[in-house]
């Protein structure tokens, strides 16, 4: 529960941290909220050399809005997203899911940009980028790219970004009073999803049904062919090959899926 | 009026709210001024041969300062198991494995570095070359693969004789219903994990701080593991961050700082991790029940037989000896006419059993409490009528039964219909029914459990319970009391200020209590097993009554006047002549001269019984399975109540905790012996989010064993809670043919249930 040694350096700026990333290289990470990274240091699961902390780098946070998108800023904490009267009136889905992400304690730590480039299948906000349609902004040395949700999450914890990069913004596209549902399958509060569904205009996501968030596209094509939301929902499993683990094996997570994907069209947030 | 019964507010809190406790890692003593420190080498398997060690890299890391490993301790004696006489001999643990390790967490080496950063580094040095074995899992573990080759069997031992069960017992009986019921293993995790400082002085004693449960046994248990008189050992107890039943006496970790700290001449400090926590300390329950229950059709009760398998874990500590316990307490509050018990103990690749709040009872009541249910299902009756029809009646004088139980008093019938009118029972059934015939989604369950239980149990050898105290005032209108017990969140502190200030006339602010120092009070049965109010309570009223008998006499000399003709005026903490309020003397001035302290032993019958109801609703999703509870009613009757404050804490945490054991907690093992709940996001312990607010009815039938009244409550709210839950969860889906779930009673477990009675029927 001691992490292995490492050297710190706080980032002056997002081309500071680029320039160190570019230096150090596959031994550096970047910290921000640290809520996912320090724990797997703890365990030794990840033994960075170098952290480049960007958590205190305002240029990366804020929330605004530029056409008919709304953009968050990489290192925007949960509580934040979820507080903000402007992300609950223009894409409330996305502040309701931040607000369902782990304890106070965290929300007041974690960031977006973190959750999301950590990519954890069963995690709130990854899924919620996918349902909404959002896309995310990287900038490498290069210069700046954006990727939409569906192929930014490549694998288990695993993402298109590239080790040199580093994802500065999110998008999403402005929805407001568009109906949206969300169910997250939990035995305790402050839990991963055992499963979890985002629906909105159309759109489904799965979480921890697969190595990444998923689309339900059978149940979106059912659901785009007039099917109601009961009929849609029975194709929410199509295609999927969850894990299995202490919570849940791979029949319950298909049940599961069915039966929240159902709850989620039907515009329930339980 | 008098403090008792009041709610007084805890005097502890301040501090913990504020500053917080000291605990054992925070001890900042001169002695430990340049302390090494210890870290473990776990085995990472959960059984595997031992070929060997290779610390040489290790000891050139930075900061190490010593690796040791079993061979290095080769001079203390092997630990034997628990109940000698039953269990078998062979089946010894090393201090540090040797040869073989037989769980994922048991320690093979000790790495001692200058700072405890270094340690975790230089730990990953060792390399230990293990031969891995076949993992010895589960309540039924084959003879192929053996923990222990000199005992030839997994089979530790026996508590009764199976081939003596009665085969005529169901004879005559209408019903006979039978179930295997398995009580999980669940894990303590106490907020502080286990640590230890250790130093020698120069006269050759130890002195060591170690969070424990009473500092007086981990002492005797101390000075076993190495060997050494126990006039060599001090033991200081700091604050405690919650141990419930698992910090009782010294693990070898404990044994093996002092090892360290004498072998290097200088003082050694450890603290677990929380990984290390959850696989190393002990776990706690990890009972398999086969009950079966008989009687007729309408409703009573005739036979009862409960067959136990303890998993004891890979060394039968504790946790083979909890079977005597959830024999003695088979038949519960019930008037059964027939009924016996037997438990295997078995050894497996798992982390050692231990005790956990309420420590083979509540096995025993979730055994029964099930069986009940069980019985009424099968019969088509109300469970709680059930439960009316069969409890013990009302008594006042101690009932024996044939378990060998001395029940000291209980009104079994009056707690039930307590707990029903509180919860609102007729009412929840007729919601319930309505749910049932609108075919909700959301089912209603209501589950009833009633329980009998053992507290303040002396040593199991006939030697009554007791404790000492000293009550000491002091000139300056202070005073000390000094306990056998060893609080770690209970609230003695409050406690035994309000039992002797109610005696003393002195402000419960004005007291210091004192415990958890071996050298300061040699004597002491600490806290657990719900003793503490019973025994040291009770002790610190008999003494402060003895100091103001000698408080007379000194009175009398002072006032010269006749020791009966002076009375004791709270008001003013002082003595005077009868009808002369002027001719007064304080408590205070008569200890300016000498010292007004006494100690006594108090000393009890034997052990009280407490008992109580408790009524869980829940709301069972039917589609998901997921169990959402709605509300826990319980009567615990403990008693005269000291501090309703205190005792409903008390209940407080016992409820939540075993809730937790109903729907919650378990730990996991997978095929090969791997921990699959070894962190906090895996371990799912109870938060305040997934229990309501808990009804507590009051209750109180006074025992007459000790002049508070007073039964124990430290773990009456883990014993009703789990099996109450439990039947909840299965009357929510009861309609739909369900008969049982076992603990916990997951989500997935539900679905799957329901799954069993009415396949493919989702959504």
């Amino acid at each position: 529960m001691i992490p292995a040694q490492f050297d710190y350096v706080a980032a002056e700026s997002a081309s500071h941290a680029l320039g160190l990333l570019a230096e150090h290289g596959d031994e550096a990470k970047l910290l921000a909220g640290g809520h996912s990274l320090l724990p797997m240091m703890k365990l030794r699961l990840a033994q960075p050399k170098v952290l480049i902390d960007i958590g205190g780098l305002a240029e990366l946070a804020g929330i605004s809005v530029d056409g008919d998108d709304l953009v968050v800023g990489a290192t925007t904490r949960h509580a934040d997203l979820a507080a903000s009267d402007l992300v609950r009136h223009e894409v409330p889905l996305l502040a309701h899911a931040a607000s369902q992400v782990g304890d106070p304690q965290i929300r007041h730590r974690g960031t977006i940009g973190g959750s999301l480039s950590h990519a954890d299948p069963a995690a709130d906000l990854p899924m919620a980028l996918v349902a909404l349609g959002g896309s995310v902004e990287l900038q490498g040395p290069d210069g700046s790219r954006s990727i939409g949700a569906d192929d930014f999450f490549t694998g288990f914890f695993e993402t298109a970004m590239r080790p040199d990069e580093l994802l500065t913004a999110v998008r999403v596209p402005r929805q407001p009073g568009v109906p949206w549902g969300y169910q997250k399958f939990v035995r305790r509060a402050n839990d991963w999803a055992i499963v979890g569904v985002a629906a909105v205009d159309g759109r489904i996501a799965l979480a921890n049904m697969g190595p990444t968030p998923l689309r339900a596209t059978a149940a979106e094509k059912a659901l785009a062919g007039g099917a109601s939301p009961a009929q849609a929902a029975q194709h929410a499993a199509d295609g999927t090959s969850p894990g299995e683990d202490i919570h849940a094996d791979r029949e319950y997570r298909r049940h599961l899926a069915k039966v929240l994907t159902r709850r989620a069209l039907e515009h329930q947030a339980g | 009026m008098s403090i008792l019964g009041t709610r007084v507010l805890r005097t502890e809190d301040p501090k913990f709210l504020t500053t917080g406790g000291v605990y054992t890692e925070d001890v900042a003593d001169d002695r430990l001024e340049g302390a090494c420190h210890v870290f473990f080498v776990r085995s990472p398997l959960a059984h595997a041969r031992i070929s060997s060690i290779d610390v040489s890299a290790a000891r050139q890391a930075p900061g190490v300062i010593g690796v040791y490993t079993g061979a290095d301790l080769a001079d203390l004696a092997p630990i034997p198991p628990s109940a000698a006489g039953l269990i078998n001999t062979e089946m010894q643990q090393r201090l540090l494995a040797v040869d073989k390790a037989r769980f994922v967490g048991e320690a093979v080496a000790a790495v001692v570095t200058e700072h405890p950063y270094q340690g975790e580094d230089a730990t990953e040095l060792v390399t230990v070359d293990y031969d891995p074995l076949p993992a010895v899992l589960g309540f039924d573990p084959a003879d192929d693969s053996l923990l222990f080759e000199a005992a030839g069997t997994n089979v530790a031992g026996y508590w009764g004789d199976p081939s003596k069960l009665d085969a005529q017992l169901f004879d005559g009986c209408e019903v006979v219903v039978k179930q295997t019921i398995v009580n999980q293993r669940v894990a303590p995790a106490p907020m502080e994990t286990r640590a230890a400082a250790a130093v020698w002085g120069d006269d050759g004693r130890l002195t060591t701080w170690i969070p424990n449960q009473g500092a007086q046994g981990t002492k005797a248990d101390m000075a076993k593991l190495l060997g050494i008189d126990e006039s060599l050992v001090r033991v200081i107890t700091p604050d405690v961050g919650g141990a419930f039943g698992a910090k009782f006496g010294a693990d070898p970790e404990h044994a093996v700082v002092a090892w360290i700290a004498r072998r290097l001449g200088r003082p050694a400090r450890w603290t677990e991790t929380r990984y290390e926590n959850l696989i190393a300390m002990t776990h706690g329950r990890a009972q398999q029940h086969t009950v079966t229950i008989g009687g007729s059709r309408d409703g009573n009760v005739q036979a009862y037989r409960l067959e136990i398998v303890q998993d004891a874990g890979a060394y039968p500590k504790i946790g083979a000896v909890l079977p005597m316990l959830t024999i003695l307490m088979t038949s519960g509050p019930y008037d059964i006419p027939k009924a016996e018990a037997v438990a295997k103990v078995v050894v497996t690749n798992t982390t050692p059993i231990g005790a956990y709040r309420g420590a083979g009872r509540p096995e025993a009541t979730a055994a029964l409490e099930r069986a009940i249910d069980l019985f009424a299902a099968e019969i088509g009756a109300d469970p709680a009528d059930v439960r009316r029809k069969n409890l013990l009646a009302p008594f006042t004088e101690p009932h024996r039964t044939a378990f060998g139980a001395l029940y000291d008093s209980g009104d079994y019938v009056a707690a039930l219909d307590k707990a029903l009118t509180t919860a609102g029972y007729a009412d929840l059934r007729s919601q319930q029914a309505q749910r049932r015939a609108s075919g909700d989604v959301r089912q209603l369950g209501i589950g009833v459990a009633s329980y009998v239980e053992i507290t303040g149990m002396g040593d199991g050898e006939g030697t009554p319970p007791e404790e000492n105290a000293t009550v000491e005032v002091h000139p300056d209108g202070t005073a000390t009391i000094l306990t056998g017990t060893s609080p770690h969140g209970q609230g003695h502190a409050t406690a035994w200020a309000m039992i002797a200030s109610e005696e003393l006339g002195i402000p419960v602010e004005k007291f210091t209590l004192k415990w958890g120092d071996t050298d300061l009070i040699p004597e002491g049965g600490g806290t657990g097993g719900s003793r503490s109010l019973q025994q040291g309570g009770a002790a610190v009223q008999q003494a402060a009554r003895e100091l103001l008998d000698v408080a007379r006499l000194r009175a009398a000399a002072e006032l010269e006047a006749n020791a009966a003709d002076l009375v004791f005026d709270k008001g003013r903490s002082a003595f005077n002549v009868a009808g002369d309020p002027d001719a007064s003397v304080p408590l205070t001035q008569l200890a300016e001269n000498e010292r007004l302290l006494i100690r006594t032993v108090f000393s009890q019958p034997g052990a009280t019984f407490p008992f109580g109801t408790h009524v869980a609703v829940v709301e069972v999703d039917t589609e998901t399975g997921k169990t959402t509870l709605l509300r826990v009613i319980t009567v615990d009757d403990a008693g005269t109540v000291l501090n309703p404050l205190l005792a409903e804490g008390q209940r407080h945490g016992g409820i939540g905790q075993g809730a937790a054991q109903a729907f919650l907690e378990e730990v996991v093992y997978d095929d090969a012996g791997n921990p699959l709940t070894a962190s906090l996001a895996d371990y799912p312990f109870v938060s305040a989010t997934e229990v309501p607010s808990f009804e507590l009815a009051s209750m109180a039938t006074p025992t007459s064993y000790n002049p508070l009244g007073a039964k124990g409550i430290g773990e009456a709210g883990s014993i009703g809670s789990t099996p109450a839950v439990q039947n909840a969860v299965v009357d929510a889906v009861a309609h739909l043919g369900v008969r049982h779930i076992d603990l916990p009673v997951t989500s997935r477990r539900v679905w799957q249930a329901l799954q069993a009675v009415q396949p493919g029927s989702e959504q």
